[in-house]
């Protein structure tokens, strides 16, 4: 039985708006990651998943809020620690977060090694300048960063170097779970490619344990992470390895998202791209039953007014859903044979 | 199978240079190309590479510094506002970002009148517009009795980016610019977009024109695709070709770069 | 519209500046309705009187009198006559001249005045006295004349038949009248400038003049500014060039120093409010012209304009409809930071001089001007200039203020 790295129990966390009301972002989520596996998050714009990511630093800034719920690190349980504790003896050390366009937290008037200094001293690690000098550069050597990067002020390197320098420094004081909120989104494809063969080569490297990788764009998931989780108004209505979960999903809303994949790649011409109408519900008044069941084509009455919990398919798999794993296969089914004719 | 496929919009060497002197920068280098009849054509580049500057170019939004444009085999003339007004009802865009294509400060009926006007109903009755409106709407699956008096803040990226497709069908120009306009919209929605596109196309048509970084989109959407780079075309032909048997080395790369699920992703090639 | 007016109250810092500069103005429009006296009126002979009630004392004599027995009367009589540096300059005095120093208490009244009295001799020549003092000594007796003593005081009239003091009346120490029955009090409360006009009308009527001045100053610049801005930015090319061109030019000419030129070469006579106004609004467009085109550069590129061309809209219909309502909060900040300039240029003009003609209005920096020339700091007259640094300051500072809370209602990235 492999370690795990990280476990989250029912973690609930919320914001609070300037006119006193609760928006639960993340409601009621659990996951599990092993040593040694990468999990995906998958969803849209709103999903709660950047809010998720947030929530796991253990971190909180107003408006955000925690609620319930437990975060396990290496054992640790990290919940209701003193924020200042949190912040030098696990944030980078134990677990490290990089936030969406990460290469902006660079100082445009510091370089990069003093950047890297910083991190240490924030820390609280006692070591020589020389030290971190050669721990930088073996690092970025092993990951194919070029030594000189070290010296060089943000300005004089491109966007998708940045990127990739931020995400080597956040495994510099070798934390075992990595956190990466879209981190090529905001790169052309070649610096995105290079983004992910790095996170590929931190895995391999053995320089972190686990990394939870969350994107809206699914090919990306699916050649990077061994499980998929998808999110859906702030909680999770998928689990299942990641070819489960794009090539065979059960949930209508997974269905729905992977069905709305573009890939160039031969037959995506003959493919009727899935469309999913309206719009996710809003969380500060979220409906009493199914969340997706707006927008299901398969919903039933009762979809709407119970609540729906996670259902086990084998070991590793989940889904929400009123229905079970036969009923849903038997829909959809259903429906391919009406399109063929 | 169509028989003789006219041209409708055509470019001959069309360059434009930004600011002077030392500070010169080419952003489109003597491009070449012709837009036939009734196909779905894309523009595919990586930022910087000129796409946008062409198709304002090709609208009529910016000056060329060199070249001609072609509209229906006569050589372009938009002088004077009046001849502008006259090339602008046959040829329109949709943009990117759904949320700044409008106003503000006006609600969004105000879209939807203006086509009416542009299209010479100004003087009709207010319950013919209200009809038009209705069914504009309805061809893009809004209800116009819901939106009506309302200001875009209201509405959600995918509504308004409808509303312009509705604008479209109000308008029914010959020739559409289409500038990443699934890019902001979620996944889950982007076909829908594309559809009504597609309907719109089928219906009048229209010739439409995508531009996009996005090299999957224009392979599902397109019937011929343009690879431009820094400025110029560096391969075209029919999407399948250019996609599936891609000969220049940019469009390797570009392809190469892009995550595959069918197929093996290597990624050792960067 | 109502929902940005919500906003823009619950903004604290827009309300308190808002409250500041309302009172402000109300104060200039109301007082003069209830105090009708002319602002430059010279009501006082006499140079910088301080702020105080002043009680007519000929209709006071005419006053029934009101009896009160009050203990510590005398005691302050004599006091506001006798001051402790008095008392102190006393005891040397007589110390000089030979009094044992333990023999002399300067706190028993009585005695002192008794010695002093004894052996007071005007001509007595005290080695190492100066003139000044033997003369301050010389006043002081003479003011010490009756001091103790608790007889009222006659008050007579001259007859005018036989031309000779008849007794009228007499007012005796214990004699009080109240003040609401004389029929001439006035109550100065800032007292009176160097030429004796009274400083609160005379502040509150500079407080309309210069807001006034500022308001018309702050409109004309933020209109070519706007007007210039607008054309250069949305037109560009050639257009924009020749404006940018004037721009910089004023930029690098020190505005103040042409205020001076202008303000110099117009003369005088011809220096009415108003024409300070316009010059100052013709010379400090030059920010608002830079800021607002700033802001239609990079308006002109966005997608809702690109729309509206494509729509057919012809330019004047996309200027008005499509730019300006997205730059309508900004130029009304900067209308508020021009008014406020304004204000502090006409100040400063006045100061050296260049402002308004000084005989017909009043204005924030004439009156600064005036305190200035007739010394009234140095002489420690503060009521002639200090209410005027304080109103200057409110209303500048209430006016940044609003202005801040404006930023912070606008752009959302600065809200705490």
């Amino acid at each position: 039985m492999a370690e795990v790295t990280l476990e989250v129990k029912e973690l609930t966390t919320k914001y609070i708006t300037r006119y006193n009301e609760d928006i639960y972002a993340v409601d009621h989520v659990s996951l599990k990651v092993e040593e040694g596996k990468t999990l995906g998050i998958a969803g849209e714009s709103g999903c709660g998943k950047s809010t998720l990511a947030l929530s796991l630093m253990g971190y909180y800034f107003a408006p955000l809020h925690y609620t319930s719920g437990e975060i396990i690190i290496n054992g640790q349980n990290i919940t209701g620690m003193d924020p200042d504790h949190v912040r030098k003896s696990i944030l980078g050390t134990e677990i490290a977060y990089i936030p969406q366009s990460a290469m902006n937290a660079l100082n445009p008037t510091r370089k990069i090694i003093n950047f890297i200094e910083d991190v240490y001293q924030a820390h609280d690690f006692y070591v020589t300048k020389k030290d971190i000098y050669d721990r930088a550069r073996s690092l970025f050597e092993t990951l194919g960063l070029p030594a000189e990067v070290l010296q060089k002020y943000p300005v004089e390197l491109s966007g998708g170097m940045k990127q990739r320098t931020v995400i080597a420094v956040s495994v510099l004081l070798l934390p075992k779970v990595l956190i990466a909120d879209e981190p090529s989104s905001a790169l052309d494809v070649t610096s995105q490619k290079m983004v992910i063969k790095m996170l590929r080569q931190l895995m391999e490297n053995d320089l972190i344990s686990s990394l939870i990788f969350i994107t809206h764009e699914l090919p990306l998931l699916y050649n990077v992470t061994d499980d998929i989780m998808v999110m859906y108004a702030g909680q999770i209505v998928e689990k299942a390895s990641a070819k489960e979960a794009v090539f065979d999903p059960l949930h209508p809303y997974s269905k729905g998202l992977m069905g709305s994949i573009i890939v160039p790649e031969q037959g995506l011409r003959d493919v009727k791209l899935a469309a999913i109408p309206g719009v996710p519900p809003n969380l500060k008044n979220p409906p009493p039953g199914c969340r997706f069941a707006e927008r299901c084509s398969y919903c039933r009455p009762e979809c709407r007014v119970m609540s729906v919990g996670l259902r086990k398919v084998g070991h590793e798999r989940e889904f929400r859903c009123l229905y079970s794993e036969e009923e849903l296969r038997k829909a959809y089914l259903k429906e391919a044979n009406q399109y063929a004719r | 199978m169509p028989a003789e496929k006219k041209i409708c919009l055509s470019a001959v060497g069309l360059t434009k240079i930004f600011g002077f002197g030392s500070s010169k920068t080419l952003a489109v280098d003597h491009v070449d190309m012709d837009l036939y009849e009734g196909e779905v054509v894309s523009i595919v580049g990586e930022s910087g590479s000129g796409k946008t500057t062409l198709a304002k170019m090709l609208l009529g939004l910016l000056n060329p510094t060199e070249g001609d444009i072609y509209f229906q085999g006569v050589k372009r003339d938009i002088s004077s506002h009046k001849k502008k007004q006259e090339y602008w009802k046959n040829i329109q865009a949709i943009f990117q970002d759904p949320f700044s294509s409008y106003n503000i400060f006006h609600k969004i009926d105000a879209v939807l009148l203006d086509c009416i006007r542009m299209r010479g109903g100004g003087k009709l009755p207010k319950e013919k517009k209200v009809e038009l409106m209705t069914e504009a709407c309805s061809f893009v699956n809004l209800k116009f009795a819901e939106l009506t008096n309302k200001y875009p803040f209201e509405l959600s990226g995918g509504q308004m980016q409808r509303l312009m497709i509705a604008r479209i069908f109000l308008l029914k120009p010959k020739i559409l610019f289409a500038d990443e306009p699934t890019s902001m919209i979620d996944a889950c929605s982007r076909a829908t977009i594309l559809d009504f596109l597609m309907q719109l196309r089928n219906e009048i048509g229209m010739t439409v024109i995508f531009i996009t970084h996005d090299i999957g989109l224009a392979y599902y959407v397109s019937d011929n695709v343009f690879i431009m780079e820094h400025g110029k075309f560096v391969e075209r032909g029919s999407a399948d070709e250019v996609i599936l048997h891609p000969k220049a080395a940019y469009t390797q790369r570009l392809i190469s770069d892009v995550p595959k699920i069918y197929e093996e992703w290597d990624l050792s090639t960067v | 519209m109502k929902n940005t007016l919500q906003r823009v109250f619950h903004s604290g810092k827009f309300v308190i500046g808002f409250c500041i500069f309302t009172f402000i103005v109300l104060l200039a429009i109301v007082y003069p309705l209830f105090v009708r006296a002319a602002p430059l009126g010279i009501i006082g002979q006499g140079t910088f009187f301080p702020p105080g009630i002043y009680v007519n004392v000929y209709d006071s004599i005419g006053t029934t009198p009101y009896t009160l027995k009050l203990d510590d009367a005398a005691a302050k009589r004599i006091a506001s006559k006798l001051s402790e540096d008095d008392r102190t300059a006393m005891q040397e005095w007589l110390v000089a001249a030979g009094i044992p120093e333990g023999e002399i208490d300067v706190t028993d009244t009585k005695k002192l005045l008794t010695q002093w009295e004894n052996n007071y001799d005007p001509k007595k020549n005290i080695p190492g006295m100066t003139f000044a003092k033997t003369r301050y000594y010389q006043r002081l007796n003479t003011s010490l004349e009756g001091i103790l003593s608790t007889e009222g005081a006659i008050i007579a009239a001259k007859n005018p038949g036989t031309g000779t003091l008849e007794q009228r009346d007499a007012a005796q120490q214990t004699d009080y009248v109240n003040v609401r029955e004389v029929p001439n009090v006035r109550l100065l409360l800032l007292g009176t400038d160097n030429f004796g006009r009274d400083v609160t009308t005379e502040l509150v009527s500079a407080i309309g003049t210069s807001l006034l001045i500022g308001l018309v100053a702050g409109l004309i610049a933020t209109t070519i500014g706007l007007v210039l801005g607008l054309a250069a930015g949305y037109i560009g090319g050639r257009v924009d060039d020749v404006i940018m061109f004037f721009t910089n030019l004023f930029t690098v000419i020190p505005t103040f120093v042409l205020l001076i030129l202008i303000s110099f070469s117009i003369g005088q006579e011809k220096r009415g409010p108003l024409v300070i106004a316009v010059v100052i609004g013709l010379t400090s467009w030059v920010w608002t012209a830079r800021a607002v085109r700033a802001q239609v550069t990079s308006l002109r590129n966005r997608d809702h304009v690109s729309l509206s061309k494509l729509s057919g809209h012809p330019v004047a219909l996309i200027i008005f409809a499509d730019i300006l309502p997205y730059i309508a909060s900004y130029v009304m900040m900067a209308l508020i930071l021009q008014i406020s300039t304004a204000i502090l240029a006409e100040a400063a003009l006045s100061i050296l001089g260049l402002g308004p003609k000084t005989t017909t209005t009043a204005t924030l920096g004439l009156m600064m001007q005036w305190a200035l020339i007739y010394m009234a700091p140095s002489l420690g007259k503060w009521w002639a200039y200090f209410p005027v640094i304080v109103v200057i300051a409110l209303i500048s500072f209430s006016l940044n203020l609003m202005n801040t809370g404006l930023d912070q209602v606008y752009n959302p990235a600065l809200r705490e």
